[in-house]
């Protein structure tokens, strides 16, 4: 039983820092209309900022702010250098042009730090475990994701519901052209909101940081999760991506910890490891597909 | 792009005929070329080149005529290579697979199964994937492969990680395929047969109610078009062409693992593509020869070229719209469209 509370609790902590990418991404795409499958990096930038900092200073409350500026900063930078040229460009082109921003990204951080991972020290005042309830323990600096992650939902929906930037984004969302007409500096509001998407993901990396070895590719193991969390979600809407993420992030976790041990009681041997394995990597997919047969447009469209 | 390839009459045909001939002849004495100037490893560059400009074209079947952004087609080309490894390993220790006897070292018997094999796999998951449409497509796409990359890591049974070794070419018989030439020239053939079949689908029926489906899907639909069978035949026969490509490497490699089906070769067949103008016949293997001619010229200078190969790729995107003919265009002067 405490086994199935300590491995719930890993899901949702999965399941917010999958939040924080997909948040990103799917408003970035609600908004702009752009695929940006350079997301990932600026996931790995965070990361690799923090650790980088937190090596050099040894202090994870330096580390952390580091971390997520870098990751805004190069996100604005990459939205005014090449996103800004493919707002108007078909899907086909933004996945080409940000693939081809994953291989600079890639290969420079490789140059950069080296193929060999980083590892960083959970902060002090984060270490050891606390006792939940019953003999239940766990660790705190999983709890202070779990609670940042949930903190971030909560400022994000506060942001677009209740202030101007937030009703410019849902405008902007709704008619572009529209929000432009009424003299808005769209450009600028573009900007501002790649680099809040940036920070988010750069905020998700810098949080995995300690937990996770941080190396180059990190980035697209976690995309392609985010994709499938954005799909099962509905592309464009946040609520979804909250949604989605926390589902694939408890289901994830739950199919990777207890399917061995069913299979085991199936069928004997290292087969049973193996195909448990496999099926609990697949898990998630085939999810994503079950979701699609019923609803194709995802479990929360932004529009319809 | 695809609105240069109006009618032509019969004098310019027969000159198209022609100018494949002679690239066909060129490509043919590639080999000989290859020992004259003393570069024999330039054979098998052209023949990697040659079984990845089937993977390209098969892609471009799916995504340059028909519209669909498909960032899974490596999975294809993967298990095509998988059906090759599989059946060279129970081959070799003689075991049966669930009872059946499936081991063979035959080309002839294995490629058909690659292609089968790969093509019921794009059925069952194309069939799933064309529920959606365009964003969620190239990420459901993109996620299912990715699923059956992890399902092939964690196929412990064949490597896992370490993919599978295929000791010795798969034999034709009468041909040596081990010797490098010959299984050029047998690649070479096959890529003839393929882009033949390209050029048959294109310009039938068929072909145009793909090319109307990505000119606007909603009207084909009015003019009474049932448009999710046309779209699933089209992306199962690019997952078949995938399989061959992936077939024939596994082949020429000697060598197959989840790499092979990794997002980032998906990632370079849609370059391929691009590179070569999408929708048109024979631009998926000009694409191919430049990326991976571009890839070999740069790796041979640094290590880390996709440092360069990243932004030039980007420039490409951002200001030529067409590949290599809006460049060519672009440096002549004249506009974009």
């Amino acid at each position: 039983m405490s086994l199935l509370i300590e491995q719930a609790l890993n899901g949702v902590q999965l399941g917010v820092m999958l939040f924080l990418l997909a948040a990103g991404l799917t408003l970035i795409f609600g908004i702009m209309g752009v695929i940006n499958l350079a997301h990932g990096s600026l996931y790995m930038i965070g990361a690799f900022a923090m650790a980088w900092v937190a090596n050099k200073t040894g202090s994870f409350l330096i580390a952390a702010p580091a971390g997520l500026l870098t990751a805004g900063a190069i996100g604005m930078l990459m939205e005014f250098f090449v996103i800004r040229k493919l707002y108007a460009r078909d899907h086909l082109d933004q996945v080409l042009a940000t693939f081809g921003l994953i291989l600079f990204f890639n290969q420079l951080t490789v140059l950069l730090f080296g193929r060999q991972p980083l590892f960083v020290q959970i902060p002090g005042f984060l270490e050891g475990s606390i006792l939940l309830f019953g003999d239940v323990r766990y660790p705190v600096y999983r709890i202070a994701i779990i609670a940042v992650g949930l903190l971030t939902a909560i400022g994000l929906y506060l942001l677009i519901a209740r202030t101007r930037l937030g009703m410019l984004i849902r405008a902007g969302a709704t008619n572009r052209d529209m929000v432009r007409a009424l003299g808005v500096d769209i450009r600028l509001l573009y900007t501002a909101l790649f680099g809040l998407g940036a920070m988010l993901a750069g905020l998700a990396g810098v949080m995995a940081g300690p937990i996770l070895s941080v190396q180059v590719g990190m980035g697209e193991q976690v995309l392609i999760l985010t994709f499938v969390v954005v799909v099962i979600g509905g592309v464009g809407s946040v609520r979804g991506a909250f949604v989605g993420a926390m589902i694939v992030g408890v289901v994830d976790t739950m199919l990777r910890a207890f399917l061995p041990q069913t299979f085991r009681q199936l069928m004997t041997g290292p087969d049973a490891d193996a195909l448990a394995a496999g099926f609990s990597a697949m898990g998630v997919y085939m999810l994503m597909a079950l979701v699609l047969l019923v609803k194709p447009k995802g479990l929360m469209p932004a529009h319809g | 792009m695809a609105d240069l390839k109006t009618t032509r009459g019969p004098a310019s045909a027969s000159r198209t005929y022609a100018v494949i001939a002679i690239v066909l002849a060129m490509l043919a004495a590639l080999p000989f070329i290859a020992d004259a100037i003393g570069q024999p490893a330039l054979t098998s560059l052209a023949t990697r080149i040659t079984i990845l400009a089937i993977g390209a074209a098969s892609l471009n079947l799916a995504l340059g005529y028909c519209g669909l952004v498909s960032f899974g087609h490596a999975a294809w080309y993967g298990v095509g290579a998988y059906v090759v490894g599989i059946m060279y390993r129970h081959y070799v220790t003689g075991d049966p697979l669930l009872g059946l006897s499936i081991g063979s070292d035959q080309l002839l018997v294995t490629l058909p199964l690659a292609i089968l094999i790969s093509g019921l796999f794009a059925l069952v998951l194309g069939a799933l994937s064309l529920r959606t449409s365009g964003v969620q497509f190239i990420m459901i796409t993109l996620a299912f492969a990715q699923m059956l990359f992890f399902f092939f890591v964690a196929l412990k049974a064949y490597g896992g990680d370490d993919g599978l070794i295929v000791r010795r070419r798969n034999a034709l018989p009468f041909i040596d395929t081990r010797d490098g030439p010959t299984y050029y020239w047998v690649c070479l053939f096959f890529a003839v047969a393929w882009f033949a079949l390209m050029s048959r689908i294109v310009t039938s029926r068929f072909g145009r109610v793909l090319e109307g489906i990505r000119q606007s899907e909603r009207r084909m639909a009015a003019i009474g078009v049932s448009t999710y069978p046309y779209k699933l035949a089209c992306f199962v026969i690019s997952g078949m062409g995938a399989g061959l490509a992936g077939a024939l490497m596994a082949n020429h490699a000697r060598f197959v693992s989840p790499d092979m089906m990794h997002w980032t070769q998906s990632g370079e067949f849609m370059i391929m593509v691009i590179l070569g103008g999408a929708g048109t016949l024979f631009g998926a293997a000009a694409g191919a020869a430049v990326l991976i001619g571009l890839e070999t010229q740069l790796a041979a200078w640094t290590e880390h070229w996709q440092v360069i190969l990243g932004p030039l790729l980007v420039l490409m995107i951002i200001f030529t719209r067409g590949g290599l003919s809006g460049l060519v265009r672009l440096l002549r002067g004249g506009r974009n469209e």
